[in-house]
């Protein structure tokens, strides 16, 4: 009896990890699964038969190929403005006492604190008000898109900046490097895996947003918003291929960053 | 002209730095001269470490001027300074290696060949087969071994160490006193110490200079400063002293007598700061010995009766009392092994010493001043 009973204790945390892990997995994996169905009917929801169609004809849709190409552009556009931005800000707060430094922190929280649909709507207003309706577009959204994103990105490399010892740059600078050698070649490879993980995150906030995305796109049609429009008359499995496409490419990013580290635990 | 070229005597006159209200450096005039061992001994916050920063460049002085020989460096950009730093916290770049470590300081001179000299340094400091690894993969004492060969590769003119030995043990602690030390007579540059460690003062530097609150109380040798103390504060915080407050009553042939509490006391005139009026006088715990009772005391000693021991640690080398004396002060003694009877708690004595080993200070001075502050320091 005991004996049954330390075996659950001594097992419970890998069960619940276990559980945990398939919570985390399972739509993914319904996901994978589901690109490979041939469906009966419009909508790619009950399993039908194995067919390898998706995936051969991904652009089957031409409008879900454009929007695709469309959020993709987007996203990288915003990725690299915001974290350009957004580090720029970063180190500025970090490194200078300026006037209005606390109101900037309030300003740069309020994007993740704020509804999206709020923000949605104050955008759009503001786009009608400014630059008229028929502004609304690629434009707008790249605006709108780096303005939610430059808060995470200042946020992330804010953190890793004040994890970084002062006395480093300090140390450089006794050593004969320039302002500009020292920023080069210490703070810049320092603060390096912090500007990674934030240009990561706009791109990924940027490249699934939606409700901001519909109030300030006028006529474009991102990948999100063709989904949910597609939702109306039709669900193809091709969905389930670009969902799996991102995903492997997303895991295959990751695994490959973490390769190089792991080589180098191994050995030492 | 060229900075990094500039040679000879580091010099500082006036220096001041003032956060605020608050003043860390004081109008500070010190000359140290090329190719020795300098330090600077201070409790946390006197200074010191700012003083410091203002020679590498790290921090612009209020007012004063530094030279390094002729040439005035006071607002030339720290890059520009032939002086280099080993960082208290050594400061290694954690995203380069050993060797890349090393190499920085002649990287960014536009050095191109270093690999000879990295390779020398590193075989100096005896870390050549670690020269790969990331500063987080070395011990402590393995770090500040990189950290000196980073800054001592450059060649600099002067080479400021911030408290280097703080973050080691004990026993690696003196064992890096013994290696700086060589190190510095192998080279030959000037070295600048800051530390609140007084024994890592005395055993490696030539020269010392005691701060308190911006200020340099006393500049001497380790010898100067300990047998002839300037003031209470340095009389308390390097080693320990007895010090006793009395009242000069005579001169003559050179001793200044004095009376304390009633006793007479022979203060040689040399080793006195003040010839009339109030005096504290001191002397050393390890100069003075007990005897029973109220025994007599050959001439040429000082002697204070009426002690009691209220507490006698036995060391094993040495016996440390405890002894108060009639007036309420409590008095230490350290006597050496060498078969003498050992006072119990309770046993009367009196202490004697030899009247030439008796200094004299400035009678105004609050008499406790840098007592306390070195045990905190010391942590």
């Amino acid at each position: 009896m005991t004996k049954t009973f330390d075996w659950i204790k001594a097992h419970t945390l890998g069960f619940v990890a276990i559980l945990i892990f398939v919570f985390l997995i399972a739509p993914n994996a319904v996901m994978l699964l589901f690109s490979f169905n041939q469906p009966a009917n419009k909508y790619n929801f009950v399993w039908h038969k194995f067919s390898l169609n998706a995936w051969k004809n991904p652009c089957a849709s031409a409008d879900m190929c454009s929007s695709i190409k469309l959020s993709i552009t987007i996203a990288i556009i915003t990725m690299i403005l915001a974290t350009a931005l957004g580090t720029m800000v970063a180190f500025a707060m970090m490194r200078y006492r300026f006037q209005g430094r606390t109101f900037l922190n309030v300003l740069l929280f309020l994007p993740m604190a704020a509804p999206e649909v709020t923000m949605g709507i104050t955008l759009m207003t503001f786009f009608y008000n400014t630059t008229g309706s028929n502004s609304l577009g690629f434009d707008t959204i790249i605006i709108a898109h780096v303005m939610f994103s430059l808060s995470y990105v200042v946020v992330t490399v804010k953190a890793r900046l004040a994890g970084m010892d002062p006395t480093l740059e300090n140390a450089a600078a006794d050593l004969y490097a320039t302002p500009f050698q020292t920023f080069r070649r210490v703070t810049l490879p320092l603060v390096m895996p912090g500007i990674l993980a934030a240009a990561l995150l706009s791109f990924a906030l940027s490249i699934d947003d939606y409700i901001i995305t519909v109030l300030t796109a006028g006529n474009e049609v991102t990948f999100p918003m063709y989904v949910y429009s597609s939702f109306q008359h039709s669900v193809p499995a091709q969905i389930d291929v670009i969902g799996s496409t991102m995903l492997l490419i997303t895991l295959a990013g990751i695994t490959f960053a973490q390769v190089p580290q792991i080589i180098k635990t191994r050995k030492a | 002209m060229n900075t990094l070229e500039a040679v000879g005597d580091l010099r500082l006159t006036g220096l001041t730095k003032r956060f605020g209200s608050f003043t860390a450096v004081d109008d500070l005039d010190l000359t140290i001269p090329q190719g020795s061992f300098f330090a600077l001994l201070g409790a946390s916050g006197c200074g010191k470490t700012t003083t410091l920063r203002m020679v590498s460049g790290l921090e612009d002085p209020t007012a004063g001027r530094i030279y390094i020989g002729d040439t005035e460096v006071t607002s030339t950009k720290p890059y520009k300074r032939p002086v280099n730093t080993v960082f208290q916290n050594y400061a290694l770049f954690p995203h380069l290696n050993i060797y890349d470590n090393v190499a920085f300081g002649l990287r960014r001179r536009g050095v191109k060949d270093v690999k000879k000299q990295v390779d020398d340094i590193l075989a100096l400091v005896e870390l050549a087969h670690l020269a790969k690894r990331k500063p987080t993969q070395l011990s402590g004492g393995q770090q500040q071994r990189v950290a000196v060969a980073r800054a001592l590769i450059n060649q600099p003119q002067v080479l400021l160490l911030d408290e280097p030995l703080g973050a080691l043990d004990l026993k690696l602690r003196r064992q890096m006193q013994i290696e700086l030390k060589r190190i510095q007579t192998e080279v030959g540059l000037t070295f600048v110490h800051v530390t609140h460690d007084q024994e890592e003062a005395m055993t490696m530097a030539d020269t010392i200079a005691v701060m308190s609150a911006g200020r340099i109380e006393q500049l001497g040798s380790p010898e100067e400063l300990y047998e002839n103390p300037a003031t209470t504060f340095v009389a308390n915080f390097l080693g320990q002293s007895n010090l006793v407050a009395g009242t000069v009553t005579g001169k003559e042939d050179g001793v200044i007598t004095v009376d304390t509490h009633g006793v007479r006391i022979a203060l040689p005139e040399s080793r006195s700061r003040v010839e009339s009026g109030a005096v504290i006088v001191g002397v050393r715990p390890e100069k003075v010995e007990l005897a029973a009772g109220n025994a007599a005391i050959e001439s040429g000693r000082n002697a204070l009766p009426g002690g009691v021991v209220t507490d006698a640690s036995f060391i094993g080398v040495s016996t440390q009392y405890l002894v108060k004396m009639p007036w309420g002060q409590e008095l230490s003694v350290f006597e050496q092994n060498t078969g003498k009877e050992i006072y119990r708690p309770g046993a009367e004595v009196t202490l004697h010493w030899d009247a030439t080993q008796t200094f004299g200070l400035d009678g105004s001075q609050d008499i406790e001043a840098g007592a306390e502050i070195d045990d905190e320091a010391a942590k």
